[in-house]
């Protein structure tokens, strides 16, 4: 890295001494091509050399889709330099023009591979919303005027299409900020309310839920209540069994979400649902990555709470919504207190644009269920079927029971951050965005009771409506390639085809 | 972006210049997925729908495939303005040949 620095500077400073290049110009000129395979050099030649370094020509593949050095980097480089000179840039007006028109021509912007992290937005969703970004400004809860009649009914309608989507009534739908929110409020609002009188002070979760729903219980954990994370098995699943004997008289919640962001398992909600109306306990689930690709019906499935997301379903970023069941009524204690608008449970004016598109995309996720699940099985299978033929690579979570827009796939001897780097024109990650920043392994695959270095080594690819064949062909090929690279380069995978079993070694400095 | 084929002749004529019109807008898309969405929707709708015999039932896929025109016009139009660089696959169909005869593909991207 520490060679890359300097020449990194030294371009900043030459681009930012010449402004006549448009920023889009500038930002396709960082020199960093090679940082992948650099860092990833370093790594196995210092801090790895427990045996013997691999030799250097062990390292020599033929990669089809490397990172090329850009050609385009150079012609930059020069139009920079004799533009210090003041010379040329307004020669030829068009000539930063043409520069973008070329970079324009050929491919770079990486695949989109990451659905769970967020969706982009269905053109038909976007339709719907403009009109109340452009005319329809009234403001939903004005009931003197026809501006805030045509907002409320537009608002009434989108309620509507989430309420079909799930099998509720649209009064039980409450909106929200965003699944995050949904979740934080039904958790503690359902603990607070019931803990005051004292007698319901338990809640239980599952140790792999997303971390909104970990951090609300933990926070809840300060204010008295008793929380129990229940383990998972080896699969992903939470064991009926662990979860009948958990419940106690005086647990109020169950909260277990219905598909998993990182490893994409479907808990089995029905017979959950079915446990807690015995016991008579309030089940929520947080079914964010779930809603629009499952079909999910509230009471079939005896759900008491659940939390929607839209910008996972194709539609806009900033809302969600959270059900919440009328008869058996859920009280909750609300959050934010205000206007009393919805129910009183979540005060603020709704953004009738952000609603409108949800509800659009509620509708759109419902019509095109059928059609969205039987193509994205077909991709999830071929994708799945060539990561698995590759040696030494294991599918994360139950094999059956999972959502086929998420694969999570573990490639050992390669460590993921650095297949990621080596992948930057797919866009991946290896667990949910919230934790992407840290190097930390993933919890949810540490809970399936993986190692460290099997958790480390995992990636997951996610597969959405947009999605294509082309797209799948494309990843399969880079990622074979790519693992075989960076495998060459590991002296772990030496050792390994020598027949070596890693954990029969006993390591020098550990 | 669905509608249906129909038997009865003055109308098949409709369904087919509709269905040539959904996918000639289809393809207007500047966004790679968006463009692939939008013309494999169609042709699938298309075919799901080609034994349709109830005659308001192709009425109502009809007004459905026209509504659907109308928003493709106005959303390639959108998509159009706000273009972005293609994506690396598109890169491979019709990527542009360097002197050397390499198709250049990859970039970094997320550095800046």
């Amino acid at each position: 890295m520490a060679n890359i620095a300097p020449s990194v500077l030294r371009q900043a400073s030459r681009l930012a001494s010449k402004s006549a290049i448009s920023t889009a110009s500038r930002r396709s000129a960082w020199p960093l091509s090679r940082v992948a395979t650099t860092r990833v050099q370093n790594d196995a030649t210092s801090s790895r050399s427990y045996v013997t370094d691999s030799r250097r020509d062990h390292a020599q593949v033929q990669v089809d889709t490397a990172i090329k050095l850009d050609k385009k980097e150079f012609e930059k480089a020069g139009l920079a330099m004799s533009g210090q000179n003041g010379s040329d840039v307004h020669v030829s007006p068009m000539a930063d023009v043409l520069a973008q028109a070329t970079v324009m021509d050929e491919g770079q912007r990486p695949i989109y591979l990451d659905m769970q992290a967020t969706t982009p937005l269905d053109p038909r969703v976007l339709d719907a919303m403009l009109p109340f970004y452009t005319g329809f400004y009234g403001n939903p809860h004005s009931r003197t005027h026809a501006y805030g009649w045509e907002s409320e009914k537009a608002v009434e309608d989108a309620r509507q299409h989430i309420a079909t989507l799930i099998g509720a009534d649209p009064k039980e739908i409450i909106f929200t900020s965003g699944a995050t929110e949904s979740n934080n409020m039904s958790i503690k609002g359902v603990a607070r309310f019931f803990g005051r009188s004292g007698k319901k002070r338990h809640i239980i979760t599952s140790q792999t839920e997303h971390k909104c729903v970990l951090d609300s219980c933990r926070h809840l954990q300060d204010e008295g209540f008793e929380v129990t994370y229940l383990p998972v098995q080896h699969n992903g699943l939470v064991d009926l069994k662990v979860l009948e004997d958990a419940i106690r008289p005086d647990t109020a919640l169950v909260s277990i979400m219905a598909v998993n962001n990182e490893i994409g398992v479907i808990q089995p909600l029905e017979k959950i649902g079915k446990m807690c109306r015995e016991k008579k306990v309030f089940f929520h689930t947080d079914a964010a990555q779930a809603v629009g690709k499952l079909p999910l019906d509230v009471n079939a499935m005896n759900i008491d709470l659940m939390s929607i997301s839209s910008h996972k379903i194709y539609g806009p970023k900033g809302i969600g919504a959270c059900y919440v069941r009328r008869r058996p009524r859920v009280r909750l204690d609300p959050i934010i207190s205000g206007g009393g608008q919805e129910r009183g449970l979540r005060s603020g004016t709704l953004a009738p644009a952000l609603v409108v598109g949800f509800g659009e995309a509620c509708r759109i996720a419902k019509e095109e269920m059928e059609y969205d699940s039987k193509r994205i099985k077909a991709l999830s299978d071929r994708l799945l079927s060539g990561l698995l033929s590759m040696e030494h690579t294991t599918q994360n979570g139950d094999h059956e029971q999972f959502y086929p827009g998420c694969v999570n796939v573990s490639f050992a001897y390669v460590e993921g951050e650095s297949l990621l780097m080596a992948l930057k024109d797919i866009a991946l990650s290896s667990g949910s965005a919230c934790t992407s920043a840290s190097l930390e392994p993933s919890y949810v695959l540490r809970a399936l009771g993986n190692s460290d270095e099997s958790a480390h080594s995992s990636i997951r690819f996610g597969i959405g409506r947009f999605t294509t064949e082309q797209e799948i062909d494309y990843v399969l090929k880079a990622v074979t390639e790519r693992v075989g690279f960076l495998r060459e380069l590991s002296p772990l995978w030496e050792l390994v085809q020598e027949g070596v079993d890693l954990n029969t070694i006993e390591w020098s400095q550990h | 972006m669905s509608v249906a084929n129909v038997a009865r002749p003055e109308s098949a004529q409709k369904v087919l210049s509709l269905y040539r019109q959904l996918l000639r807008q289809g393809n207007q898309f500047a966004a790679y997925n968006f463009r692939e969405y939008a013309k494999r929707r169609t042709r699938d709708a298309f075919h799901e729908n080609k034994a349709v015999e109830d005659p308001r039932r192709i009425q109502e896929l009809i007004q459905k495939g026209l509504k659907d025109l109308q928003m493709l016009k106005r959303q390639t139009v959108i998509s159009q303005f706000y273009q972005q660089d293609r994506l690396v696959v598109e890169g491979g169909l019709s990527g542009r040949d360097t002197a050397n005869h390499e198709t250049l593909r990859q970039k970094d991207t997320g550095w800046d």
